[in-house]
């Protein structure tokens, strides 16, 4: 097959440095501005208050978190808000060095999913674990939501600071 | 379901490189007529173009398929873009099966090109709107995040190791030293090279990713009478599936990915396999990273649930092995030019089935493989099993 392969030009450092190629450059200027929506809205106005609320489909009986207004699975719409809990379980996390265009952190960043308690088994939410050890962290331990003071909070996952290991 | 037997009679791609001089159109111009040229067809001879490419930030265009259009050959035919993010290369394969199954276009190019390179500073970029705009994006999440979260999620799973998963990233890269399209082929890497790579997002090391790419890959699909006038070889698409899974990644066991145990069965049941260790010879599963090798053999059901590991340190998944796994060098390997990559493994399994990938030929005269790719938000998955 080696016939069938055409040998691409590959690029070096040096061929932009010494100006063997050409380049044109743009900057993206997209700014948005999102409705958060029905579900989305509720969620975040239970959020600057220091709550944490799923929904419930009345046909599978699952309490879905995030909250939705309909249930993807029976694809009807959901029945009640149910207020959660601020705990919750790690379900998986990770220990990020880097940022996303590959500069290094000074300190470890430690992203990780969190189940939280009163939503059915296995729902949760990303967020940062803090308080926390990088060592200590493991699957299964336990957290809790540490707030912004109310007066700072703005209706925002970030009304949340992060979730920190129940001592 | 009354559907024509369709076949790829011919395949061509480009090499992959970190940055391509060529722009997006040229090398989809040189793959497709690389495939053209390996079946001695002209674009007459072409009915209509399918095109598979991932997201339009990476080149920073608007619509990029309708700009591509022309290098794959869809000036003045019926071309159409399918894209299920990373997962849209054997979704194109899939594509190019129902435009002509379906009795509607008697030939059909597909063609998958990327070109990562142009997005500043890094294509990681492209990928940050990837994630939930109210709830997850305020936090600073990027891709790496993701994939650590998923294989940290498996690795608990089953209590794996890094070396029991850092074992596919050596294989593969080894694999793809006889790829003459290979970015990152290495014979001679180990698994401690792998484990000494820096840490990027635990448990991701820099050797367990599959590099930023640039490429191109093209297949000529034809239905069963004008396959036999083409070639004396032609190798049948037997089976195609896809699933999507839903978008709230956190709600889901990550340990497992059904949608891709789905896509499978859907691309089994039209194929006729129903002992899949059996029935299939090789496989090309998706690999961006290594653990994805193994948790789609696990999805593909060619091995128990966390039992894939095992395999490969058996030496099962080896291109000497009782089922060669990923025998191209995968994406760790041959690289990630995203949509590319994925039609590369379909093209592998075409050069595998005819005996004719040189260096990399499996033994024992292979006769059905699987490839599959993955993608969207950890959801989606696509699956093709050839047969001749």
């Amino acid at each position: 097959m080696d016939q069938w392969v055409y040998p691409t030009t590959g690029l070096h450092e040096k061929d932009f440095e010494t100006g063997r190629v050409l380049v044109e450059t743009w900057k993206s200027k997209a700014e948005y501005a999102w409705d958060a929506g029905i579900a989305m809205g509720r969620f975040l106005e239970e959020l600057r208050r220091g709550r944490l609320v799923g929904r419930r489909c009345n046909s599978c009986h699952r309490v879905l978190f995030p909250p939705r207004m309909f249930c993807e699975q029976c694809f009807r719409p959901t029945g009640d808000w149910v207020p959660l809990a601020e705990t919750g379980t790690v379900i998986t996390y990770s220990l990020v060095h880097v940022r996303w265009d590959m500069v290094r952190l000074d300190q470890p960043l430690v992203p990780a999913v969190v189940a939280i308690d009163g939503a059915s088994a296995g729902m949760g939410i990303l967020h940062l674990l803090g308080e926390a050890n990088p060592e200590s962290v493991k699957i299964g331990l336990r957290v809790q939501a540490v707030w912004k003071k109310p007066e700072e909070r703005e209706g925002a996952i970030t009304d949340i600071r992060y979730f920190k290991p129940i001592s | 379901m009354t559907m024509r037997r369709v076949a790829i009679v011919g395949a061509g791609m480009t090499k992959f490189v970190r940055r391509a001089q060529e722009t997006g159109r040229e090398l989809a111009w040189e793959a497709a007529s690389k495939a053209l040229e390996s079946c001695e067809m002209t674009i007459d001879q072409i009915e209509a173009v399918v095109l598979g490419t991932a997201p339009d930030a990476f080149d920073g265009v608007h619509m990029k398929s309708e700009w591509l259009a022309d290098g794959a050959g869809g000036w003045g035919k019926p071309c159409l873009r399918g894209y299920v993010g990373g997962g849209t290369g054997v979704f194109s394969a899939a594509q190019g099966w129902y435009h002509v199954a379906s009795g509607l276009f008697d030939t059909c190019l597909v063609v998958c090109e990327e070109k990562m390179s142009p997005a500043q500073p890094h294509p990681q970029g492209a990928f940050l709107t990837i994630f939930d705009n109210i709830i997850e994006r305020p936090l600073g999440p990027n891709l790496l995040w993701i994939f650590a979260l998923e294989m940290n999620a498996y690795m608990q799973r089953y209590g794996l190791r890094k070396e029991d998963i850092a074992q596919v990233a050596v294989k593969n890269k080894r694999n793809a030293a006889d790829h003459p399209a290979s970015l990152l082929g290495d014979r001679n890497i180990t698994l401690q090279d792998i484990l000494d790579s820096e840490v990027m997002a635990w448990p991701v090391q820099r050797l367990d990713v599959s590099p930023v790419t640039d490429g191109s890959v093209a297949l000529v699909l034809a239905a069963d009478n004008v396959a036999r006038r083409v070639t004396p070889q032609p190798v049948w698409i037997e089976g195609v599936g896809w699933n999507l899974d839903t978008a709230y990644w956190t709600d889901r066991d990550l340990s497992y990915p059904t949608y891709v145990e789905e896509a499978a069965r859907m691309a089994y049941r039209m194929a006729g396999i129903t002992e899949p260790r059996q029935q299939l010879h090789i496989a090309e599963p998706y690999d961006p990273f290594d653990y994805k090798e193994l948790h789609h053999l696990e999805g593909l059901m060619l091995f128990p649930k966390g039992k894939a590991p095992d395999a490969t340190a058996l030496g099962i998944t080896q291109r000497n092995g009782d089922l060669p796994v990923c025998p191209s060098g995968g994406l760790l390997g041959v690289g990630n030019p995203i949509a590319a990559a994925g039609l590369m493994k379909v093209a592998e399994l075409f050069w595998q089935l005819r005996g004719e990938a040189g260096a990399r030929q499996v033994p024992g005269n292979p006769r059905r493989g699987v490839a599959q790719a993955w993608g969207d938000l950890m959801q989606v998955g696509t699956v093709v099993v050839l047969g001749k």
